[in-house]
């Protein structure tokens, strides 16, 4: 498969038409349309559950039948949710990490790609390459434990420090994408460019920047759906409980408020529904996303 | 060079770009470059590179994680080789992965070759099956441990299954299938995604072809989808492991490492450093879980260039 966006968001679209084509001598396969519709519930079923719960009355979560509707409908578990957990804090920190990380993650590996695949032929830059990509195999719990130290002793064990975690920990993937993404943009757009004048700076973000655009949406979207649901990083590195993101809060759950299951999952469901509906907007970047990462 | 980054991105284009930098910027180098690349190592070497050597260097001391220590050798090392809490955050963890990565991957493929067929709303079935992959691990894993402590009980009992009528939570028998099951659910989604963009990638005349030669779906499938989609079952199994092996936020949801240290993985025992006082003796841990890591990572590259099938 060849590595410019386009051509990869056209796969699906390309290998559609093949299967009308198809579609004119066989029909429609509805035992597997019908296996695949019930495959779905393993799906719908604990978010339905999710939804439901959230919607009960305190006295009819406890009875342990998941599966039964709300009756009679309430409110009041989001309301107990909102400020049990102090949403408006917890989500405007959790905000605060995922913009970070989106920005951070997309900026600093497209300077460092483009810098990297310019210069291939230097060496600190060939090596550079090699040393971001060392990152892939060093996973977070190998250091974590001085990570934690260091992140104190700078004063960055809040939720910036997280962030830039973030950013880190994804930069080897990130900076791969990027370099396989410029290899393919023709070097004679830049050169024109440089002989009215233009400088390495106005080339970058006039024109090399907007051409990432595809691939940093993908970078975007799966910084922010890693960073928005994470509980590892902020439990570990953040120090005060009341910066915690989003995920981290709804542990409170498990110790203090055990038995009302309504505002537990009210709250899960608010945990959960940015980064939904996030996807169901952004979808079509999701999917190339990930076969681009895989693919190329 | 080349051999090294086979299965990265990096590899199939590497050539050509080497080529044309060559022929236009051998001479001057914008210094700018330099102010390009300065953030990434920076985060970089601050971030990853200092405290993975000052874990190496405590993992050779007798440090608590303050205060003064002194070296010890390789003391450390020793100890958690004896350690049985360890070792068995070890097998649980290699266990689980092995077992993961073989249901994500059978389920995955499955789905994918269900949504590239020709079956009815194809659209709307991919989104529904990709959303478990953009909720947060300990959320969903809260979700199921309400489950599979009250919901699944009750269900039980009422079908008259005896290992179904107490919490499978709570048995430690049982209690790494909820973690295999609920960490499925999340990573289904994305290696089907890949499976789909592999399976994609054959071209429909290829089937025509052998259907007019009078080949059956079970041969096109043994013979041409299999092989073709090989390569891309490599990935999935190399990304998925790696995921696995670090696995946290899903256990902690679910059982906390829990009935007793039954679902420990290697993640929880590391961590556990900073609550027992035992700060350099589980660095001497998170250096061996690295060394295992790259071990695999090696193991499973040396797979993957025998397949060779993942840059084309």
């Amino acid at each position: 498969m060849s590595s410019a966006p386009g051509t990869i968001q056209a796969g699906p679209a390309a290998a559609g038409k093949n299967h009308r084509v198809r579609g004119h001598q066989e029909r429609s396969n509805w035992p597997a349309t019908i296996v695949l519709l019930v495959c779905t519930l393993s799906v719908l079923v604990p978010l339905y559950v999710t939804v439901s719960m959230a919607f009960k009355t305190t006295g009819q979560a406890v009875d342990g039948n998941a599966f039964s509707l709300p009756s009679p409908l309430t409110f009041d578990s989001f309301i107990q949710a909102w400020t049990l957990t102090n949403f408006p804090r917890g989500f405007a920190i959790s905000v605060f990490v995922s913009v970070t990380a989106v920005a951070g993650e997309i900026i600093v590996s497209a300077l460092a790609a483009y810098a990297i695949v310019r210069n291939w032929d230097r060496r600190l830059f060939r090596w550079s390459f090699f040393y971001l990509l060392a990152a892939m195999f060093i996973p977070f719990p190998v250091v974590a434990l001085p990570q934690i130290q260091l992140t104190g002793l700078v004063g960055l064990d809040n939720p910036l420090g997280v962030a830039i975690l973030h950013i880190v920990f994804a930069l080897a993937f990130n900076t791969m994408l990027f370099t396989a993404f410029l290899r393919s943009i023709p070097l004679e757009l830049e050169e024109s460019m440089r002989i009215d004048g233009a400088g390495t700076w106005q080339v970058f973000w006039r024109l090399i920047f907007p051409l990432l655009g595809p691939m940093s949406a993908t970078v975007g979207i799966f910084a922010f759906i890693a960073s928005w649901n994470d509980f590892m990083m902020p439990s570990l590195i953040i120090s005060d409980p009341e910066m915690q993101t989003i995920p981290v809060l709804q542990k409170i759950f498990q110790t203090q408020f055990s038995n009302s299951y309504n505002v537990a999952f009210a709250s899960y469901l608010m945990a959960m529904t940015p980064a939904i509906v996030v996807y169901l907007f952004t979808q079509r970047w999701v999917m190339s996303g990930l076969t681009q990462g895989a693919v190329k | 060079m080349s051999s090294m980054t086979k299965p990265s991105t990096g590899a199939v284009v590497t050539s050509p770009a080497a080529a044309t930098t060559t022929k236009t910027r051998k001479s001057r180098l914008d210094p700018l470059y330099y102010f390009f690349l300065f953030p990434a190592l920076a985060i970089f070497t601050l971030a990853v590179t200092l405290p993975a050597v000052l874990g190496f260097v405590y993992s050779f001391t007798n440090s608590v994680g303050f205060g003064e220590f002194d070296f010890i050798g390789i003391r450390n090392f020793i100890a958690v080789f004896q350690d049985e809490g360890v070792l068995s955050a070890y097998s649980f963890t290699l266990a689980f992965a092995l077992v993961t990565v073989i249901v994500v991957n059978a389920l995955a493929f499955l789905l994918a070759l269900g949504l590239t067929s020709r079956v009815r709303f194809r659209a709307a079935l991919r989104t529904v099956f990709v959303i478990p992959m953009v909720i947060s691990g300990i959320v969903i894993a809260f979700v199921f441990q309400y489950l599979f402590s009250n919901s699944l009980p009750l269900l039980g009992q009422s079908m008259g299954i005896e290992p179904l009528a107490t919490s499978i939570l709570a048995n430690p028998d049982l209690a790494w299938l909820a973690i295999v099951v609920v960490t499925a659910w999340q990573s289904i989604p994305s290696a089907m995604l890949i499976y789909i963009a592999g399976l994609l990638t054959v071209p429909a005349e290829v089937y025509e072809a052998s259907s007019l030669d009078g080949a059956s779906p079970w041969h096109n499938l043994r013979h041409i989808t299999l092989p073709l989609v090989a390569g891309y079952a490599v990935i999935n199994m190399v990304l998925g492991f790696k995921n696995y092996l670090n696995a946290y936020d899903i256990i902690v949801g679910l059982t906390d490492g829990g009935p007793g240290v039954a679902t420990r993985s290697v993640a929880m025992s590391i961590f556990r450093g900073f609550e027992g006082g035992d700060y350099a003796y589980q660095m001497a841990n998170a250096v061996i879980f690295f060394l295992i890591s790259i071990v695999i990572a090696l193991i499973q590259l040396r797979f993957t260039r025998g397949k060779g099938g993942i840059a084309a």
